[in-house]
């Protein structure tokens, strides 16, 4: 089983990362850029069958490990 | 008297500090093996600079997990005096032990300078030694160490007196042109609730010999000395 982790800064934090991109977007002339967020994406290969099962677990590595939850939101896609 | 300085797989400044307390100060110092899974006998425990696992996901989350960590809070939790410096204070944050997290520097660039730092409180273990208000230079390296934390966090440290260092204009004024990475409120170091657990981003163990440009560094060391032998702090 697949699945995907979507990591990504939560409102409010400053993303200094996504604001060097966006001046780059504007100078390279797109112009209807208005504001970018980075985030990382992880791909999970996993043993097991259960989809329920799998994202419950996904959630624990979120909130243990692949997240900090202090700054960060984290998606899951389960494919 | 026993101080401890872990070595994670990545550290780099873990020479630096055991040099500072074995050689400068003369003071019982190993080395702690991340994988050690006992802190007996330690009075304080460093923990290091350096890029432990590679910085990898994000600086500290990796090395938090490692089996001397879990000793590292326990000890921590028994009032054992830790230290975290610059990675260490990223790993004291992602282990719990301290509030908040440490992000990438505004500039998005890995900053290698002398700052000024202004000492914001003398009640800690680690700063007794200073007056309150001084300025100290103090070396910084690191490219994530801008310090995050909610408004009610912050507001808490403030009211707590958990605060120990600001980035300062020489003459002590705490202003965003004065601030190298961003942090939240000027923050270069901050205290538990408890006292006994330090993280900051500059590095006191590289500002011990007037050699290396500062000497600022060492009367936080020999706080600490003062601490352990039972002066009073508070």
């Amino acid at each position: 089983m697949k699945a995907r982790v979507f990591i990504t800064l939560k409102k409010g934090v400053l993303d200094p990362q996504g604001k060097a991109i966006l001046g780059a977007l504007r100078s390279l002339g797109f112009d209807e850029v208005r504001d970018v967020r980075t985030g990382k994406l992880i791909e999970l290969e996993l043993e097991g069958s259960s989809r329920d099962e799998a994202e419950k677990r996904i959630e624990g590595m979120c909130e243990r490990l692949l997240s900090n939850p202090v700054v960060e939101d984290y998606r899951i896609e389960v494919d | 008297m026993k101080f401890g300085v872990v070595v994670f797989p990545g550290s780099n400044c873990d020479h630096d500090a055991y040099h500072v307390l074995k050689h400068i100060l003369g003071r019982d110092t190993e080395f702690v093996w991340h994988g050690r899974t006992d802190l007996k006998g330690f009075d304080c425990v460093v923990l290091p600079g350096g890029f432990s696992y590679g910085d990898y996901l994000r600086p500290g989350a990796i090395a938090r997990f490692s089996p001397v960590m879990e000793m590292v809070v326990d000890f921590a939790r028994k009032g054992g005096f830790v230290v975290g410096i610059c990675n260490g204070f990223q790993i004291l944050t992602e282990a719990g032990l301290l509030p908040g997290v440490l992000m990438r520097n505004r500039t998005l660039k890995f900053i290698c300078d002398y700052v000024h730092v202004r000492v914001e409180t003398t009640s800690t273990p680690f700063t007794s030694r200073y007056r309150d208000g001084e300025v100290l230079r103090l070396p910084i390296a690191h490219a994530d160490g801008n310090y995050f934390a909610d408004e009610d966090t912050l507001k808490i440290l403030e009211d707590e007196d958990r605060i120990v260092f600001r980035y300062s204009t020489p003459d002590g004024r705490i202003e965003d042109s004065s601030n190298p990475n961003g942090a939240l409120r000027n923050i270069a170091g901050i205290l538990n609730r408890e006292r006994n657990v330090l993280g900051m981003m500059p590095h006191p163990e590289r500002a011990c010999e007037g050699i290396l440009g500062s000497r600022d560094g060492l009367r936080f060391f020999e706080s600490i000395i003062d601490a352990i032998e039972g002066r009073p702090f508070l």
